[in-house]
């Protein structure tokens, strides 16, 4: 297990240098600059490249690059000026990152308990019902979600806050948004996955035992069909937790979900890194522990 | 009421006309035909029949475990003073694994692989009375050691993935065994396995007949294992019981053509290589069951009542009941006076 985890950790180092090779240059064939919005002339904007080394040639400007960020400085946005990127993804990951984790959990919740009833009722209206809801949950898009909830929930009955994340409530709907589209996806992974376990003899013998019926389900059945759900939780909760573009700027939300697309339109090179960087970083992790969870949930898989 | 039924009294186990189908989309399928059928306490009953004869049906409808869309249509199931059929599902819970427990054709697949042996074991136990988990640990432990493993304590902690087939089948056992059931199914306990270890386990439910004097019902397609270990024999073709008696009754007195059909099937141990003589034909479609006898078609005594009526059961013998019109022919009109109801 322990060499296991250290290939991994290994693999995980090479991943990141080839994602930030591919970026960084991908980066740059990008025509454009950070600072030609600035209505300045080109005195000025040049002098502001060299300040920011983007002068140099491209493969000293990734050396540079390279060195200091293996002594921990993703550089200084250019945007937001001031700050540095560790300190902007410090400052907004957390935020996106509460509100994700809320996400998942609701979605978990509710997803796992309704797939299992749908596989436990199939073919019945019980099941046809989960399933539309799920399927028309699953193909709608995070802005229409968030604007019905916004003008409904908070302009027509005026029940929930708009804007920002000030209390508990304001809460409510940024989370049923994020969560609307994994919730119907888990539904419909765990529903199928239920189904291809159920003529198993395992569940027979559950049974035969004179188990209730609600443990065989919740404790035979669940534990060997929770790995396709598992495996789908890994990209899952690092989109979930690196924050949601449309929907932290529909609801004002201070998240770094923005900085994903804010920094590519204005060219703000140590951005793009830094939120490609961590996106990766997380996403890798992620999958090493979803890795890890398998063994945990099925003895049979060792590493 | 035939006197089968009337003395139920010490009947751990009284099915009378039981009648089950599958509802599907392509019609009924009648998988169990009017079987009738009676168990003593501490005694071990074979049902024997090719696939599709209704056998592994019949018995899973006494524990109640009908998978949609299989359903009782007609009939009653006794079992220890107990209607079954109307048996709420809580009180059907506290039956199984305690009063009826069961074993399966595949010792790979019948325990959960990502739970260990012990987690299994315990909660069967636990079930089913107030024993501590500790105490319900060691009686596992004992279960596993009367069952022929060894370092059973070892054992409980492992994955069922660590152990051999034959290895499981015992812990199956084990765990069937480890409420000290009245009635044990064992539902072809050993088809999945080697010769060697199948005669193993048969060894072991012997054993475990005769220490515990638990009634077992198995099921088998394989006359040979019915020797080994059956008082009685019940033979089942298209969801009826086609012949019954005691073990000598079919195996010297055989009265039926499809119980001949099967002993002729066994291969001969003889000097001669004989070749394998089949069944020819096929089974019948439970979908649309012929009139008259469901073996007609495959039998080469067939008459041209066969073709036209059910054949009722005949007594041919103390207890030996056979369910062919060939009798009528055989013993004059005369075979119509024996007539006996229930079998």
């Amino acid at each position: 297990m322990l060499k296991y985890v250290s290939i991994r950790v290994i693999s995980a180092v090479v991943t990141l240098f080839i994602v930030i090779t591919a970026t960084f240059f991908l980066m740059f064939l990008v025509p454009g600059g950070p600072f030609l919005s600035e209505r300045v002339n080109q005195q000025t904007i040049d002098l502001m490249n060299r300040k920011y080394g983007l002068d140099k040639p491209l493969y000293v400007q990734y050396g540079n690059y390279l060195k200091n960020m293996l002594k921990g400085d993703l550089g200084v946005s250019y945007k937001r000026r001031g700050y540095t990127i560790t300190e902007i993804i410090l400052e907004k990951f957390p935020v996106s990152a509460r509100m994700g984790g809320l996400a998942i959990l609701t979605a978990l919740i509710i997803s796992v308990p309704l797939g299992i009833l749908a596989a436990y009722k199939r073919n019945t209206p019980v099941d046809r019902v989960i399933m539309i809801i799920s399927t028309f949950g699953m193909s709608l898009p995070s802005f229409i979600i968030s604007v019905t909830l916004l003008y409904i929930l908070g302009m027509w009955l005026k029940v929930l806050p708009t804007i920002g994340l000030q209390t508990p409530q304001n809460y409510i709907m940024p989370v049923i948004a994020l969560a609307l589209n994994p919730t119907c996806y888990i539904i419909r992974l765990m529903r199928s996955s239920m189904l291809d376990i159920q003529g198993q003899d395992y569940l027979k013998t559950a049974r035969a035992k004179g188990l209730p019926e609600i443990l065989v389900l919740f404790k035979h059945a669940l534990k060997n069909a929770v790995i396709p759900v598992i495996t789908y939780l890994g990209p899952m909760t690092t989109a979930v937790l690196t924050g949601s573009f449309v929907i932290e700027k529909i609801f004002s939300i201070p998240g770094l979900g923005k900085y994903f697309i804010d920094s590519i339109s204005g060219r703000d090179y140590p951005m793009i890194m830094g939120t490609t960087i961590f996106f990766a970083a997380i996403l890798i992790a992620a999958n090493l522990i979803v890795d890890i969870l398998y063994s945990v949930m099925d003895p049979r898989i060792q590493y | 009421m035939s006197a089968d039924a009337l003395d139920g009294r010490d009947h751990l186990l009284n099915i009378q006309n039981l009648h089950i189908s599958f509802f599907t989309p392509a019609g009924e399928v009648k998988a169990v035909n009017g079987v009738s059928y009676t168990l003593r306490k501490g005694e071990v009953l074979g049902i024997v029949g090719e696939s599709g004869s209704g056998k592994s049906v019949s018995v899973t409808a006494l524990m109640k475990l009908l998978a949609y869309p299989g359903r009782v249509v007609d009939g009653s199931i006794w079992f220890d003073g107990k209607d079954i059929l109307v048996q709420p599902s809580r009180e059907m819970q506290k039956i199984r694994g305690k009063d009826i427990s069961m074993i399966f054709q595949d010792p790979m697949t019948s325990l959960n692989p990502v739970y260990t042996i012990g987690n299994q074991l315990i909660e069967t136990i636990r079930r089913h009375s107030a024993m501590s988990n500790s105490a319900a640990r060691q009686r596992g432990i004992e279960m596993l050691s009367l069952v022929g493993i060894n370092n059973p304590a070892r054992r409980m902690r492992q994955y069922p993935h660590a152990l051999s087939g034959g290895m499981r089948q015992r812990v199956m056992i084990a765990m069937a065994l480890s409420c000290s059931p009245k009635l044990l199914i064992a539902d072809e306990p050993t088809t999945s396995l080697d010769v060697t270890i199948q005669a193993q386990i048969l060894a072991l439910m012997k054993k475990m007949r005769q220490e515990t004097g638990t009634a077992i019902m198995l099921i088998t397609h394989d006359l040979g294992i019915v020797t080994e270990l059956c008082d009685r024999v019940m033979i089942m073709y298209a969801g009826k019981i086609v012949e019954s008696g005691s073990v000598e009754d079919i195996y010297y007195r055989t009265s039926h053509p499809y119980t001949k059909g099967l002993l002729d099937c066994l291969p001969q141990n003889s000097e001669e290589r004989a070749p394998l003589r089949p069944i020819e034909g096929n089974p019948v479609d439970l979908l649309d069951l012929p009139k008259g006898c469901g073996f007609a078609s495959r039998c080469d005594k067939c008459m041209k009542i066969c073709l036209r009526e059910t054949p009722p059961d005949f007594l041919v013998g103390d207890g030996h009941v056979s369910s062919c019109w060939l009798h009528t022919v055989q013993n004059g009109q005369d075979g119509r006076g024996n007539h006996h109801g229930n079998g």
